[in-house]
């Protein structure tokens, strides 16, 4: 067993931890930070759950080490609302009523948040193609191509306001 | 799932990964993890030592030089699919990196160890066959070069020596008059291929294929290079017999099994009519494509 002592930024917070190199980075933000946003779902890297931003990009953090983290910057859903308002996405997810039981809701937003920094005016296709890695059992996505869609003309009016 | 335990070491410079593998026999390399980490969640893989090579930056590059595009092993797929240089130059290449795991994986995956893995079902090594690309190793004594063709020797197993690490992978670099593509069938995304064909064409003067390669993907115990399908196109201006022709031969190349993807017989069904599907695209691209910088 090798233990490493990691340190990273997590929503913009310092954390120093000593960890086990087997330890996966969704436990590390489940188990040691207690941020319990993140999900975990299938546990094979197929479902998109357990989705975080690492330095910017969407990352399945079931696939991570925590150790492969060190120095990392780190966002996870608790990261999306500022100062008590929510993240236009999070406010598309709940007008357009993008979940149903909400399991993959924190995933989703996390993948549409770095695919609408890339392209921010993107065609329903290429949400659909964005969010192809995220799996929902529930809705057909049809609301979470509208909630994408929501987020992405209010965050447009945002800019231009 | 929680893998097994194992030391863990993060070299800084390549030499340093090189001399580290050299004393840790049993170690496994950790590039993007979007095939090892998965095999060690359900304790497939328990290797001792895991040398992350993640902190390399001189392995992640783009670049054409001399005869070749280069790529460096540690080049993610999404840097592969945005790259420029590939979109515009290099379609056959473009096409596959957009349909491997899924955007997020393609986040992390890369390039090298696409390869490096050897799984049959992967998508890079049919591509790099149907280029007639090379693979740069380096070891305890230096870089060598290897041919593609050489390079997978069965199921999961590569011409890579114990204590090599693949570093680069060169394509021969794009010609006025050349094309290629890429056509997958999967059950959905994420999925590995039921199969999948590439193919690579240069055209002369005259609009006669001057050389041509096709890789099959998932329908062996390794990649397929169907080279009496690729022969059969050469000095021709195919038409669609001569596509069909091709297509019936890639098929006979293809080595499928029975399994909960498809039939043996469905899948020689899927190598034809993708083939055929693959080399009308080539063409076209082919015909179109005047040359030029990226």
């Amino acid at each position: 067993m090798s233990t490493h002592q990691i340190s990273l930024q997590l929503n913009g917070e310092s954390h120093t931890r000593e960890v086990e190199s087997r330890l996966l980075l969704v436990h590390f933000i489940r188990e040691e930070l207690n941020l319990t946003g993140t999900h975990i779902g299938c546990d094979t890297t197929s479902c998109g759950a357990c989705t975080v931003l690492m330095n910017g990009r969407p990352v399945k953090s079931c696939t991570v080490f925590a150790v492969q983290a060190d120095g990392a910057q780190i966002t996870t859903v608790e990261g999306l609302a500022q100062n008590g308002n929510l993240h236009p996405i999070q406010e598309g997810f709940m007008e357009k009523h993008g979940l149903q039981c909400g399991y993959c809701t924190p995933g989703m937003m996390m993948t549409s948040v770095a695919l609408l920094k890339d392209n921010p005016s993107p065609t329903e296709e290429e949400i659909r193609w964005g969010i192809s890695g995220n799996l929902c059992r529930c809705t057909g996505y049809v609301n979470i191509v509208k909630a994408v869609q929501y987020a992405a003309s209010k965050m447009k009016g945002d800019s231009n306001g | 799932m929680i893998p097994g335990s194992f030391d863990y070491v993060r070299p800084k410079t390549l030499s340093e990964a090189v001399s580290l593998l050299g004393k840790n026999p049993e170690a496994k390399i950790l590039a993007g993890g979007h095939s090892l980490i998965p095999m060690m969640r359900f304790r497939m893989a328990t290797p001792p030592m895991l040398i992350d090579i993640n902190q390399l930056s001189e392995l992640a590059y783009i670049k054409e030089e001399g005869d070749w595009l280069r790529i460096g092993a540690m080049t993610r797929e999404a840097d592969v699919d945005r790259s420029d240089t590939v979109r515009k130059r290099y379609p056959l290449l473009a096409d596959t990196a957009r349909v491997i795991a899924d955007p997020l994986v393609r986040n992390l995956a890369t390039l090298g160890g696409n390869i490096a893995h050897a799984d049959p079902a992967n998508d890079h090594p049919a591509t790099m066959l149907a280029y007639g690309a090379q693979v740069v190793a380096t070891g305890p004594k230096g870089e060598r070069t290897l041919e593609i063709s050489d390079f997978f020797r069965g199921a999961f197993e590569t011409a890579l020596a114990p204590g090599e690490i693949l570093t680069e992978i060169r394509i021969p670099r794009a010609q006025a008059r050349s094309g290629g593509a890429y056509f997958k069938l999967e059950r959905k995304v994420g999925d590995y291929a039921t199969a999948a064909v590439a193919v690579q064409l240069a055209l002369d003067g005259s609009g006669k294929v001057a050389s041509a390669g096709i890789g099959l993907t998932n329908v062996g115990l390794t990649p397929i290079y169907a080279k009496a399908a690729a022969e059969s196109l050469e000095g021709k201006k195919p038409n669609d017999g001569a596509i069909a022709e091709a297509a019936r031969l890639a098929s006979d190349a293809a080595e499928p099994v029975d399994d909960h993807r498809g039939s043996e017989e469905y899948k020689r069904h899927l190598v034809r009519t993708l083939t055929n599907r693959a080399v009308t695209q080539a063409l076209k691209r082919a015909e179109a494509n005047a040359g030029g910088a990226a």
